[in-house]
C-alpha cells in the first residue's frame, strides 16, 4: 500500500499530494493521512470524482483515508 | 449544516457573506470598503496607535468577529484544532507583504471584489495582477514549495488570539484608550453591535464554506476545481445588486471612493497579495478564519498584517486615494513603489528559493 503523510501541511498541499499519488499508482491502495477536516473533505471529494472507493477513519484529531 | 456539500450551497454561502457586507455598508461602514479585511486591520492598528494616520483609526469590531466567529463555530462543530510550527516567521513576513500589497492597491482581495461589484475598473486591473500573483504562487507550489508541517499544540494555544481580541474590543468600548477617527474612512462605521454580530456571522460562514479569495483562483489554476470560486461568485452578485439598487454602481476608473488609477501599481500591489496569499495558504480573510479555528501560524500571519499596516502608514508606503476636488491623482509615493518591487523580490526568493517539499510517499 502506498502511504502519503500530509499531516500538518497547508492547503492545497495535502490534495496535491493525494492527486499525485492516485495518478502515479492508479491500481494500488493508497493511505493518506491529513490533519484538518476540510483537507479530509477535499481528498474525499477528489477520490469520489475519480470513481475511487474511499474509507475514512478518525485517529485522535487526525484522519486516515484509504483510497482504492 | 454542510455549506460545502454542493455548488448551490457554496453560492448561497457567498450570497450570505455579500448580504452581511451590504448590510454593514448600508448602516454606516465605508461604502465600497464594507468589510475589507486589510482596511479594517489597518484601522484597528491605528486605533491602537501603532500608526498615526488620523483618517484611518477605529477599533473595528468586524475583525474581532471574523476571528471569534470562526473560533466559536469551530468549537461547536468540533473542527477546532490548536496547531503551530509551520515556519512562523516566514508567515509573519508574508503577512507584512500581503498588507503592503493591499495598501498600495487600497484593499484586500475581498475589497477588490467589492470594488469590482461597484464598477470600479481599477479593481479589474488589480484582478489581473491578483490572478498572475496566484499563478506565480501556484507555480512555486508545483515546483515543491512548502512551509513545512504544523504540529498539534496545547489546546489553549488557539484561544489566545480570540480572547485577546475580545478583551481589546471591550477596552475600546469602555475606555478612551483607543484613537478614533473624526473624519475619513475610519469615522464611517456601522453601530458596534451590528458590526460585531455581522463579523461573527461572517467569520462563522467563512469557516464553514472555506471561503478564500486566493484559494478560489488557485484551485482553478492548479486543480481545475471551481468549488471555492462559487462562494466568491455569490458574494459578487449580491454586492452588485446592492450597488445598483443604492446608486453606488459607477463603471469608471476615476471618481471611485478611496481608490486611485495608477494602473501598474494597482496591478503589482495585488500581484504581491495573490502571490503571498498562495504561499501562506490563504488570503487575509482565510488567515483570520484559520487563526480562529486554532492555527497559531495563521495568528502569526495576522500579526504580520497588523504590523505591516503600521509600517505602511509610518513609512509612507500606503497609496493615497485620488481626490477629484484637488485633482490629485493619488497612488503610491516612491517609497511605496520601491516597497512593492522589494516585496516581489522577497516573494520570488521565498517561493522558489527556500527548501523544497521532501518526498513524503
Amino acid at each position: 500500500m502506498v502511504e502519503v503523510d500530509a499531516r500538518g501541511l497547508s492547503c492545497p498541499e495535502p490534495l496535491m499530494m493525494a492527486m499525485e499519488a492516485v495518478k502515479k499508482n492508479p491500481k494500488e491502495k493508497i493511505k493518506i493521512l491529513v490533519s484538518e477536516p476540510h483537507q479530509k473533505m477535499n481528498v474525499e471529494k477528489y477520490a469520489k470524482s475519480q470513481g475511487k472507493k474511499i474509507s475514512v477513519r478518525q485517529l485522535g484529531s487526525e484522519f486516515e483515508l484509504i483510497v482504492e | 449544516m454542510n455549506l460545502t456539500s454542493s455548488k448551490k450551497m457554496l453560492w448561497a454561502s457567498g450570497a450570505m457573506l455579500g448580504g452581511i457586507a451590504a448590510l454593514l455598508a448600508y448602516f454606516g461602514n465605508p461604502k465600497n470598503m464594507a468589510i475589507c479585511v486589510a482596511c479594517f486591520i489597518r484601522d484597528t492598528a491605528g486605533a491602537m496607535k501603532f500608526h498615526q494616520a488620523e483618517a484611518v483609526q477605529y477599533f473595528r469590531p468586524e475583525i474581532v468577529g471574523f476571528v471569534a466567529g470562526a473560533f466559536l463555530i469551530a468549537l461547536i462543530t468540533k473542527e477546532y484544532r490548536s496547531s503551530a510550527g509551520s515556519s512562523p516567521m516566514i508567515r509573519f513576513l508574508l503577512g507584512v507583504l500581503m498588507m503592503i500589497g493591499s495598501l498600495v492597491f487600497l484593499g484586500c482581495p475581498l475589497r477588490m471584489v467589492i470594488r469590482m461589484a461597484a464598477g470600479d475598473l481599477n479593481a479589474y486591473i488589480a484582478l489581473i495582477g491578483f490572478v498572475l500573483g496566484v499563478a506565480t504562487g501556484s507555480l512555486a507550489l508545483k515546483k515543491g514549495f512548502s512551509l513545512g508541517r504544523a504540529y498539534e499544540t496545547k489546546k489553549s494555544g488557539g484561544w489566545v488570539l480570540p480572547v485577546i481580541l475580545v478583551g481589546l474590543l471591550l477596552l475600546s468600548v469602555t475606555t478612551t484608550l483607543m484613537a478614533s477617527s473624526e473624519s475619513g474612512p475610519g469615522s464611517m462605521r456601522a453601530p458596534i453591535l451590528l458590526s460585531l454580530a455581522g463579523g461573527l456571522l461572517f467569520g462563522a460562514i467563512a469557516q464553514k464554506s472555506r471561503a478564500c479569495f486566493a484559494g478560489s483562483v488557485r484551485d482553478i489554476l492548479l486543480l481545475k476545481n471551481f468549488d471555492l470560486i462559487s462562494v466568491i461568485g455569490g458574494f459578487f452578485v449580491v454586492m452588485l445588486i446592492y450597488n445598483i439598487a443604492t446608486g453606488g454602481f459607477h463603471f469608471s476608473f476615476s471618481g471611485q471612493p478611496v481608490a486611485h488609477a495608477q494602473h501598474i501599481w494597482n496591478l503589482l500591489g495585488m500581484y504581491v497579495v495573490g502571490f503571498a496569499a498562495v504561499l501562506a495558504g490563504g488570503c487575509p480573510l482565510r488567515q483570520l478564519v484559520l487563526a480562529g479555528q486554532g492555527s497559531s501560524d495563521s495568528a502569526i500571519t495576522f500579526l504580520g498584517m497588523f504590523v505591516g499596516a503600521a509600517v505602511c502608514h509610518n513609512f509612507g508606503l500606503a497609496a493615497a486615494a485620488a481626490n477629484a476636488e484637488t485633482n490629485a491623482p493619488g497612488g503610491p509615493a516612491a517609497a511605496g513603489k520601491a516597497a512593492v518591487l522589494l516585496c516581489i523580490v522577497i516573494l520570488l526568493a521565498i517561493g522558489f528559493g527556500i527548501r523544497k517539499r521532501e518526498d513524503r510517499q
